[in-house]
C-alpha cells in the first residue's frame, strides 16, 4: 500500500511539469496565430470589382434586409456587391462584433448596442448626426391579445388588473424586455405622475408577468403557444404575427413608447464605400417601403407605408424623454443596483417558496 | 482473472527458457519511459488547451473585482436563488437517473423484450436532439397546449422534467456495458448456496453496478447543474421561481456582467467538482470493499 502510494507520486509531479509545458506550447500557438491574422487579412482588400459585405444585425428585420439586399443589388451602386449576413440577438451580435467579428454594416434593437461599438472604436462617433439621428427604423410598444380582445385592454394600465396574466421577455438577456418595460413606465411620467408612482406601477405591471423569456421572440411563441392574456410587444411583431396567420389583434396604447432601431457603417469596414452607399440605401424610400411591408414604421416621411395602418398615438413619447439609453441603462437594468433589479427582488422574494 | 495468469507463468518456466524473461522488460522498458512521456504530453496538451485552459479563464473572470466582488456576486438574492433551484433540482435529477437509469439498463440487457434494440437506440436521442428543440418538444407535450392535459411549464416541475429528459443516458449507457460483463454464474452460485433474489441482488449485483452507478449519477449531475437550452423555454425563466444559474448567467452576460456571470459559473464549477470527486471516492470505497 504504501510503495503504491509513493509510486503513484511521481507520475503527478511529472504531470505538472507536463501541463506547465502544453501551457507554454498552446501560449506559443496563440502568439502565432495572432502575428499571422494581419498578414491573411491585408490580402483580402486587393480584390477585383466584386466585394462581399458582412451584414450583422439582430434577428427579427431578416426577411426585411434579404428582400432590402435584393432590391440594392439591382441598383448601380450595388450591382457587384455581396452580402455575407448574421442575424441574432442584438446585445450578442454587437459583444461578437466587438470581440472582432468582421462587420461593415451593423443594425441593432438599442442603442446602447451601438454605443458599445463606438467605445470600441468600431463605430465612428458622428454615426447618430444624420437627419434620422443614425435610426433606420421605427416601431412602438404595444399590446398584443388574443383575438377580439376578451379582456379589454386598451392601455399600460389594464395590465394591472388582477386576473391578467402578462408576457414580457426578460429585461437583463432581452433587449425588446427594456422597450416594453420603458413603455410601461413612460406612460405613468409622461402623463404627470411622479417616479414613485411610476415605479410602484411598473412593480404591479411585472407582478402580473407570469413567463419571462430569454427574446422577444420566444415571448411571442410563448403567446401564441397559447399562454397569457396579454404580451407586451414591438408592434412590428404582432404584424409579424399576423402575417403568419396567428389569431391575435394589437392595441397601440395611447401613452407609449417610440422604438428606434440604430445602423451604421463600421469604421473597420475595408469596403467602406460600398457600405455607405448600402446604408443610403437602405435609409432609401424604396428600401423603407420593404420595412414597412415587414411591420416596421418607415423613418422617412416620404415613404410609402405599403398599405399599414401606422396610427401616431397621441401621447408618444420618445427614450430621450425618459433620460436617453445610456443613462435608463444604469439607473433601471444595472444587474446590482437597478429599479427593475430591485423590483424584481421584492417580487421574487414575496413568490419564493 | 488472476489465476489463470498464474497458470501461463508457471507454463513458460516450466519449458525453462532462461533468456526470456530479461528480454521482456528490456523492449519494454524504453515504451515505459519515452513513449509514456510522449503519451503523457499529448494527452496534458490537448486537455490543456480543451480544457483546463478555459475553465481557468472562466475562474479568472469571476475573480475581476476582487474576492469579494466574486462573494457579492454569487450571494445577491438572484443568484443565491438559482443557484439553489438548480442545486436541488440537479440532486432530485441524479437521484432519480440511479434509480431509473439502473432499471433501464437491467431491462435492456437481462430482460429479452421483443424491440429491445429499438429501445437501447431510443436511449441515445436525448444526446442527438438540440437540447432548445427537446425544450420546444417538452413545451409541445407538456404545455398550456399539452395535448395530456398535463401542464407543467412554468414551473419548477417542468425544469425537472426538462433535465431528466436531457440526462436519461448517462447512467443507462455507463451501468449497461457492466450488466453485460456480469457473470451470471455468480447469481447462480450464490443460488445453489441458498441466497434468495434479494440478497443476490444486494450482496453480488449491487456492488458490481455501483461503481458505474456512481459514475454514471455523477455525469447526470454535472449535466443538469449547467443545462441551459431543454430549460430555457419550458422553466418560464421566472426570478426566484424558475430561473435556473446558467440561464441568470445567460443574464449577466446580456447585461454586461462578465464577472458575475464567470462567478455563478465557477460556483457551478465547484459544485459539480466535488460531487464528481465525493462520488469517485464513494465508487473506490465500495470497490475496495467489494
Amino acid at each position: 500500500m504504501e510503495k503504491g502510494k509513493l509510486m503513484g507520486f511521481k507520475p503527478t509531479r511529472r504531470a505538472a511539469a507536463l501541463v506547465a509545458a502544453g501551457l507554454v506550447s498552446t501560449l506559443a500557438l496563440a502568439a502565432c496565430a495572432s502575428t499571422d491574422e494581419p498578414a491573411a487579412g491585408s490580402t483580402g482588400s486587393g480584390g477585383g470589382k466584386e466585394v462581399t459585405l458582412s451584414l450583422v444585425a439582430y434577428s427579427t428585420p431578416q426577411a426585411a434586409y434579404e428582400k432590402i439586399i435584393a432590391a440594392f443589388q439591382k441598383t448601380d451602386a450595388g450591382k457587384n456587391v455581396k452580402f455575407t449576413q448574421s442575424y441574432g440577438a442584438s446585445g450578442d451580435q454587437s459583444r461578437a462584433v466587438a470581440a472582432g467579428l468582421p462587420a461593415d454594416f451593423v443594425e441593432f434593437s438599442l442603442e446602447t448596442d451601438m454605443t458599445r461599438l463606438v467605445d470600441a472604436g468600431l463605430v465612428d462617433a458622428s454615426w447618430n448626426t444624420d437627419e434620422h439621428k443614425g435610426m433606420v427604423t421605427d416601431s412602438v410598444v404595444s399590446l398584443v391579445t388574443r383575438k377580439g380582445n376578451p379582456k379589454n385592454i386598451k392601455s399600460f394600465e389594464d395590465l394591472v388588473k388582477p386576473g391578467v396574466d402578462v408576457i414580457t421577455p426578460n429585461p437583463f438577456s432581452s433587449g425588446a424586455a427594456r422597450w416594453n418595460i420603458m413603455g410601461a413606465y413612460g406612460s405613468q411620467t409622461q402623463t404627470g405622475k411622479s417616479e414613485a408612482d411610476a415605479t410602484a406601477f411598473l412593480a404591479n405591471v411585472l407582478g402580473n408577468v407570469s413567463v419571462q423569456d430569454d427574446s422577444g421572440r420566444a415571448a411571442l411563441q410563448t403567446f401564441t403557444g397559447g399562454k397569457g392574456d396579454v404580451l407586451i410587444s414591438y408592434e412590428n411583431e404582432a404584424i409579424f404575427a399576423q402575417q403568419n396567420g396567428q389569431d391575435v389583434d394589437y392595441v397601440v396604447p395611447d401613452n407609449t413608447l417610440l422604438i428606434e432601431n440604430p445602423a451604421a457603417v463600421t469604421s473597420s469596414s475595408k469596403h467602406p464605400k460600398q457600405a455607405k452607399a448600402f446604408l443610403d440605401f437602405v435609409r432609401s424610400d424604396e428600401a423603407q417601403k420593404i420595412f414597412a411591408e415587414n411591420g416596421y414604421r418607415p423613418v422617412s416621411e416620404s415613404a410609402d407605408t405599403a398599405g399599414q395602418d401606422f396610427p401616431t398615438p397621441p401621447g408618444l413619447f420618445t427614450i430621450q424623454d425618459l433620460g436617453g439609453w445610456a443613462e435608463v441603462a444604469t439607473k433601471f437594468f444595472d444587474p446590482d443596483k437597478g429599479i427593475v433589479t430591485d423590483i424584481e427582488r421584492k417580487l421574487g422574494v414575496s413568490v419564493e417558496k | 482473472m488472476a489465476s489463470s495468469t498464474t497458470v501461463g507463468g508457471a507454463g513458460v518456466s516450466l519449458l525453462g527458457a532462461p533468456p526470456a524473461p530479461p528480454a521482456t522488460p528490456s523492449r519494454r522498458r524504453p515504451l515505459h519511459g519515452k513513449g509514456k512521456a510522449i503519451g503523457l504530453s499529448l494527452v496534458m496538451t490537448y486537455l490543456s488547451i480543451i480544457v483546463l485552459i478555459p475553465l481557468a479563464a472562466v475562474v479568472w473572470h469571476s475573480q475581476s473585482n476582487g474576492f469579494s466582488g466574486f462573494v457579492h456576486a454569487v450571494t445577491t438574492p438572484e443568484a443565491a436563488s438559482t443557484l439553489k433551484l438548480t442545486i436541488y433540482s440537479s440532486i432530485l435529477v441524479a437521484a432519480i437517473n440511479m434509480v431509473m437509469g439502473t432499471a433501464i439498463a437491467w431491462v435492456l440487457v437481462r430482460d429479452k423484450l421483443p424491440g429491445r434494440t429499438f429501445l437501447d437506440t431510443l436511449i441515445d436521442l436525448p444526446f442527438a436532439l438540440p437540447t432548445i428543440v427537446a425544450g420546444l418538444a417538452l413545451l409541445t407535450v407538456y404545455g398550456p397546449n399539452s395535448p395530456l392535459g398535463v401542464n407543467l411549464a412554468y414551473q419548477r416541475a417542468g425544469v425537472v422534467v426538462a433535465l431528466l429528459f436531457v440526462t436519461l443516458p448517462f447512467v443507462v449507457r455507463t451501468v449497461q456495458p457492466v450488466l453485460m460483463e456480469l457473470d451470471t454464474e455468480m447469481e447462480q452460485a450464490a443460488a445453489s448456496l441458498g441466497a434468495g433474489p434479494g440478497t443476490i441482488f444486494v450482496r453480488i449485483i449491487l456492488p458490481n453496478m455501483f461503481p458505474a452507478m456512481a459514475a454514471g449519477t455523477a455525469l447526470a449531475f454535472a449535466r443538469s447543474m449547467s443545462e441551459f437550452g431543454s430549460t430555457v423555454l419550458i422553466s418560464g425563466n421566472i426570478p426566484f421561481q424558475t430561473q435556473v444559474a446558467s440561464v441568470h448567467v445567460y443574464n449577466q452576460l446580456e447585461s454586461d456582467n462578465v464577472a458575475g456571470a464567470a462567478a455563478v459559473s465557477t460556483v457551478l464549477l465547484i459544485v459539480s467538482l466535488v460531487v464528481l470527486v465525493a462520488l469517485d471516492m464513494l465508487q473506490r470505497w465500495a470497490a475496495r470493499r467489494g
